[in-house]
């Protein structure tokens, strides 16, 4: 179901939250809330929810004005940051809570809860408690406990922060095939800008409370709206008052039209990829981001002089 | 042995010793007193008439005061808790007020409400209700000794639980009544159990209060505790022995029923 928000307003006492935020998230997408802590982004999410009820503005869902709906009427999936298991059920019971309050058939719940079950890879665990699970497995008992009652909108609160990197970076991938599979219009919170990047459509950049930017990955990375976004969304290095991404940045040994002169410091060699620190004439650290292959290919040793440019610029710094 | 090993045995002993003079020496007594002279006799001093009517009537408000304390302790809690509004911190300290207060105090401050030139007695005997030097008084003052042990056991349970699975449950479509029930009171019933055994403990040992709005009618408004000086007063040690042995077995299976109950509870 698609989600609009319009002029949504939320603060808590002195602190705004949340600033005037107008966003539509179009039906079975899947879409990132990015920004920093403090920026809005989980309060934005909490609103749709109706856990939080905004000052101002409204929430509309599949068309329907939602804003004065309660959050236990408002069909929505919500997967809390730290999984908010219900510690004295099992998971079988945690999954099937849902059902059991929709007074759902029992022989229709074992059977969902199954399905379920399977969908999230923990079938072997029914009869287990939260307290004996992993956390990558606690976090996929949540989202199936709040898969199963078919919600029309799921709600991710920096779903795979707690977790550490191996565990994430899988659970990252299944919840990108798991939404191709499920197919429900997904929001999710992260201050990850990978994660956003590799799993979202649609990034929602946020900062202070208010919206930088919206648009795809590649859009918000390679045309940045503004100078917060370009430094969020990815590395940047100046060149003569001009942002840059490392990547972007290229490197001659003879003087070139519009290149700037600047000492190589360092080489650090990273795998694939070469970290070439700089200094230019006037004193700034600049640095750049080379293949081994063009590294080689260039001859480039600490010490020397090279002159650089940039082939692509993100904008002018005012 | 070692000096650790030395210093542990030291500490131990102490610990033990203590608890010994203390608790176990003068408790242990009670019941080697009560039962000197055989069986029968001991029994014989707890079913006189007063006797008897001294233990029923402390069951009485113990079952009073315990379901009544229990639900106020839980809402109190809750809205300690959950909710913000003016005068929080103020309900708070309140609550401790019975903590504070010497129970004498309480019974006194009863009477000068309920008593017969009371601010509320005189009305009330109008309406041919007694409160003072009866049954009612004396369950008002032993709600009010026993009112915070339950708030207090819930309070730090429920800030510690946070309300994450109470929300999840509302977005799963659970009503405040069913979150309530099927979350948040399995999540705190330790600490509502831990606080009811409390409660109990302390309404079924309250003295003070109880005494000074009771009248010390034996037979009629007179508890376990006010009978074992009653009995001590008219030299019948042995009833007031028996009587004190009555008192501690209720505590002691109070207190092994919630060892039980945990017991059973476990792993959850």
């Amino acid at each position: 179901m698609s989600i609009e928000l319009s002029g949504v307003r939320k603060s808590f006492g002195d602190f705004v939250a949340v600033d005037d935020v107008s966003l539509e998230v179009r039906d079975g997408s899947l879409t990132a809330l990015l920004g920093p802590s403090g920026s809005g982004k989980s309060t934005l999410l909490r609103i749709i929810a109706g856990l939080e009820v905004p000052d101002s503005g409204r929430v509309v869902i599949a068309g329907a004005d939602r804003t004065d709906t309660p959050a236990r009427s408002r069909d929505v999936g919500f997967v809390f940051q730290h999984y908010a298991p219900f510690k004295h059920m099992t998971v079988r019971d945690n999954i099937a809570f849902g059902l059991k309050i929709r007074k759902v058939p029992r022989e229709r719940i074992r059977e969902r809860v199954g399905e379920l079950l399977g969908l999230v890879h923990l079938e072997g665990y029914a009869g287990q408690y939260p307290s004996q699970l992993s956390g990558g497995q606690r976090q996929r008992m949540a989202l199936a406990r709040a898969l199963a009652v078919e919600p029309r909108v799921l709600l991710l609160d920096e779903p795979f922060g707690a977790l550490d990197a191996t565990v994430r970076k899988e659970l990252r991938a299944w919840l990108r095939r798991l939404h191709d599979d499920v197919h429900v219009t997904t929001i999710f919170v992260t201050h990850d800008q990978e994660e956003a990047m590799e799993i979202a459509e649609q990034i929602v950049v946020l900062n202070e409370g208010r919206i930088e930017q919206i648009g795809a990955p590649r859009e918000v990375y390679e045309h940045p709206a503004t100078e917060f976004v370009m430094g969020f969304v990815g590395p940047v290095t100046h060149i003569g008052g001009s942002m840059v991404r490392p990547h972007d940045v290229d490197i001659a040994t003879t003087p070139v039209a519009g290149g700037t002169e600047a000492l190589v410091e360092r080489i650090l060699h990273l795998g694939f990829e070469v970290r070439v620190e700089l200094v230019t004439g006037d004193g700034l650290p600049v640095h750049a981001q080379l293949t081994r292959q063009e590294c080689e290919e260039l001859e480039l040793r600490e010490g020397q002089i090279v002159y650089i440019r940039p082939n692509r610029l993100l904008r002018a710094v005012a | 042995m070692s000096s650790r090993s030395r210093s542990t045995l030291a500490l131990r002993s102490t610990a033990l010793g203590y608890l010994a003079l203390i608790l176990v020496a003068p408790v242990g007594l009670v019941f080697y007193r009560t039962f000197e002279h055989g069986f029968a006799a001991a029994w014989h001093s707890v079913t006189t008439p007063a006797a008897q009517h001294a233990f029923w009537l402390t069951v009485e408000l113990v079952a009073i005061a315990v379901p009544l304390n229990t639900i106020f302790g839980v809402a109190a809690a809750l809205a300690i808790v959950r909710h913000r509004f003016p005068g929080r911190a103020l309900f708070s300290s309140l609550l401790d007020l019975p903590f504070a207060v010497s129970p004498v105090v309480v019974g006194l401050a009863l009477v000068l409400v309920y008593g017969r030139k009371g601010w509320f007695g005189g009305w009330l005997a109008d309406h041919g209700i007694q409160v003072i030097f009866s049954v009612p008084g004396m369950v008002l003052a032993t709600i009010f000794v026993s009112l915070p042990f339950v708030v207090r056991e819930v309070i730090p349970v429920l800030r510690e639980i946070g309300t994450e699975q109470e929300e999840a449950a509302t977005t799963l479509g659970a009503s405040l009544l069913v979150t309530f029930r099927r979350i948040t009171l399995p999540a705190i019933r330790w600490g509502v159990a831990y606080g009811v055994v409390l409660t109990t403990a302390r309404a079924l040992g309250e003295f003070g209060a109880v005494s000074v709005v009771s009248g010390h009618v034996a037979g009629q408004t007179e508890t376990l505790t006010l009978h074992v000086q009653d009995r001590f007063e008219a030299f019948d040690l042995a009833g007031a022995y028996a009587a004190s042995v009555v008192l501690a077995i209720l505590a002691i299976s109070t207190l092994a029923s919630m060892s039980l109950l945990k017991r059973r509870g476990a792993p959850a």
